[in-house]
């Protein structure tokens, strides 16, 4: 009797898992099966007309990736270095613990918010206008607690007999990071940091106040300039569009596309980090 | 001998030594833009947001009508802004927790190594889906089938705003109940083994309350996350400022209200200020889960 009902029970908690498996699963062909016939060349590579009903995305896949850049350029030196100081250097005082507090704080603040202080400070008290700087700015803003978790986990799991040896030899704190810490721990921090990345590339919320354009088929000459992005683009089409109904396969294209680059993004890391996983081992 | 310790010391030396300092110096400044970015969040928040503290009122936002623009009287009630967040939320939680928890225990627990392999980043993948993308697939999915579910007229409810929600959740609460579960000592498990008790008793009556703190604060980081999350329910509650509890009538979300009307609002007038206002009261909530959450992970040890 016990036994009928303990096998009932794991039964179900399997069907439950492989419920929830199936709707990931299900998601994705949905976005596939049907974005894979909207894709072709020509989607890809050129500009929209009549408002983004026709023709292709290539200002929108241009704006994400110079978004993306940019967001690296500020986050990455600033996480990383982060992450450095709170694993090499920083003791248990006030101070430090407040910077833990103020990461755990960052990761919890809403998308949202990030786009309404981004404006505040980026866009209008800075004066840089709705423009690819104010976006990545407010991204990097977005992302660096991320980076620096995930960066501070991968220089801790380097083994303290590294550090050890090399002081002992004589080398400065400064000379043993660079030279005995850092080398192991960079593809941890470049995992961590592409994470990072394919988060920021995906949002909407952040850039829908700092830096996209509704309808803009041409591409940005400067820093200051606003550009399309794919998640607006594919927000823009889906539910303001006035053909919003008979243009589905411009969506599912748009959808796929951004879908790709994201999946695409976390595969690496998760390639990469299976690969140094073998390369250091100790 | 001597022409080593001459060349060595008074030249490279000295230099090195600079160098670590100035690197400590770097590295602690770089650390330190996380304590400047809150603060400078907390304070443009304020600065954008504070005229309407004066004039109107704050006692403006008590209100439980939202109405921004009108002829006669423009009203900015947070009251169904916060129902229709507080519901949406509520309906999630009640869809994903239990669901969570249970497949928490099944990868933990009762999965085979292999099996586990496949499963965790399986179910990851659905964390890195970009919430427009999901609001996507529930707009021409998720919406049509709550609308012929239920017979009603429209699809863009705040139970479908739930689903979706859940759906970006889970993987947030599973990943973080599995560590919960995983941080639980053997020792625990071996002695209910060992007195008797089979796998499913030692699962729910000794591994699960051992790890219920650290399942609390999954469950609260994924509130924060849920109630701060934008495009997903922008594009699927249908965005009817009003009050109700009904999960089958359209509502709006803080969040959807902040992201649909800043664009088109008069930079410093009343209802942009009462935008900023949303903003900071999302900004409180989600911020006192969050220390919350810790404080919980803290007190049972359960800090990675």
């Amino acid at each position: 009797m016990n036994n009928t009902a303990d096998k009932f029970i794991l039964l179900s908690l399997r069907l439950i898992t492989y419920a929830i498996v199936l709707v990931v699963g299900y998601i994705l062909f949905d976005i596939i099966r049907n974005g894979f016939s909207a894709l072709n060349w020509q989607f890809v590579s050129s500009f929209p007309r009549r408002s983004g009903a026709a023709g292709g995305i290539f200002p929108a896949i241009v704006g994400t990736f110079y978004l993306v850049v940019g967001t690296i350029a500020v986050s990455l030196p600033l996480g990383v270095g982060g992450a450095i100081y709170l694993a090499e250097y920083a003791e248990q005082n006030r101070f430090n613990s407040l910077i833990r507090l103020a990461i755990i704080t960052l990761a919890g603040v809403p998308s949202i918010v990030f786009g309404l202080f981004g404006l505040g400070i980026f866009v209008l008290f800075f004066g840089f206008g709705p423009s690819i700087l104010a976006g990545s700015l407010t991204l990097a803003c977005m992302v660096l607690p991320t980076i620096i978790v995930a960066s501070e986990e991968s220089l801790r799991a380097v083994p303290k007999g590294f550090r050890d040896a090399s002081l002992a030899l004589g080398a400065t704190k400064w000379e043993m990071i660079r030279t005995n810490v850092l080398p192991y721990s960079l593809s941890g921090m470049i995992t961590g940091a592409i994470l990072g990345i394919g988060r920021a590339a995906g949002e909407t919320a952040p850039i829908l106040l700092t830096v996209a354009a509704f309808y803009l088929p041409r591409l940005p000459k400067s820093v200051f300039d606003q550009v399309m992005a794919l998640p607006y683009h594919l927000y823009i089409l889906a539910t303001q569009h006035p053909e919003a109904e008979r243009i589905r396969h411009m969506q599912y294209g748009t959808a796929l596309i951004l879908l790709l680059l994201v999946l695409g993004l976390s595969l690496g890391a998760i390639l990469l980090r299976t690969h140094s996983r073998k390369k250091f081992r100790w | 001998m001597n022409k080593l310790k001459n060349t060595f010391y008074p030249l490279t030396a000295p230099k090195l030594f600079i160098t670590d300092k100035l690197m400590r110096l770097l590295l602690m400044g770089a650390a330190s833009t996380s304590v400047l970015v809150v603060c400078l969040i907390f304070l443009f928040l304020f600065k954008e947001a504070g005229p309407f503290a004066f004039k109107p009122g704050l006692g403006k936002l008590l209100d439980s009508q939202w109405i921004p623009v009108s002829f006669q009287q423009e009203r900015f009630g947070v009251g169904s802004l916060l129902s229709g967040s507080a519901l949406v939320t509520a309906l999630a939680m009640l869809v994903t927790v239990p669901i969570s928890v249970l497949v928490a225990i099944y990868i933990a627990e009762i999965a085979r190594p292999g099996e586990r392999e496949f499963l965790k980043p399986f179910i990851e993948i659905l964390a890195s889906i970009p919430s427009v993308v999901l609001g996507f697939f529930g707009l021409l999915v998720v919406a049509p089938l709550v609308k012929a579910t239920f017979g009603l007229s429209t699809g863009l409810t705040a139970l479908t705003g739930a689903l979706l929600l859940s759906l970006m959740a889970i993987p947030t609460i599973i990943s973080l109940s599995e560590d919960a579960l995983v941080s639980v000592p053997y020792a625990l498990k071996n002695a209910s083994l060992a007195l008797g008790a089979s796998q499913l008793q030692t699962i729910f009556r000794v591994t699960l309350p051992a790890a219920l703190p650290g399942i609390v604060a999954a469950v609260m980081l994924g509130i924060g996350r849920v109630i701060g999350e934008t495009m997903a329910v922008l594009m699927v509650t249908g965005n009817a400022a009003i009050l109700t509890a009904s999960p089958l009538s359209s509502v709006r979300t803080m969040t959807a209200t902040i992201a649909a009307e800043m664009g088109e609002v008069p930079f410093g007038s009343i209802h942009y200020q009462a935008l900023f206002w949303i903003g900071i009261i999302l900004l409180v909530i989600t911020f006192a889960l969050n220390i919350v959450a810790q404080r919980v992970l803290k007190k049972y040890g359960m800090m990675k």
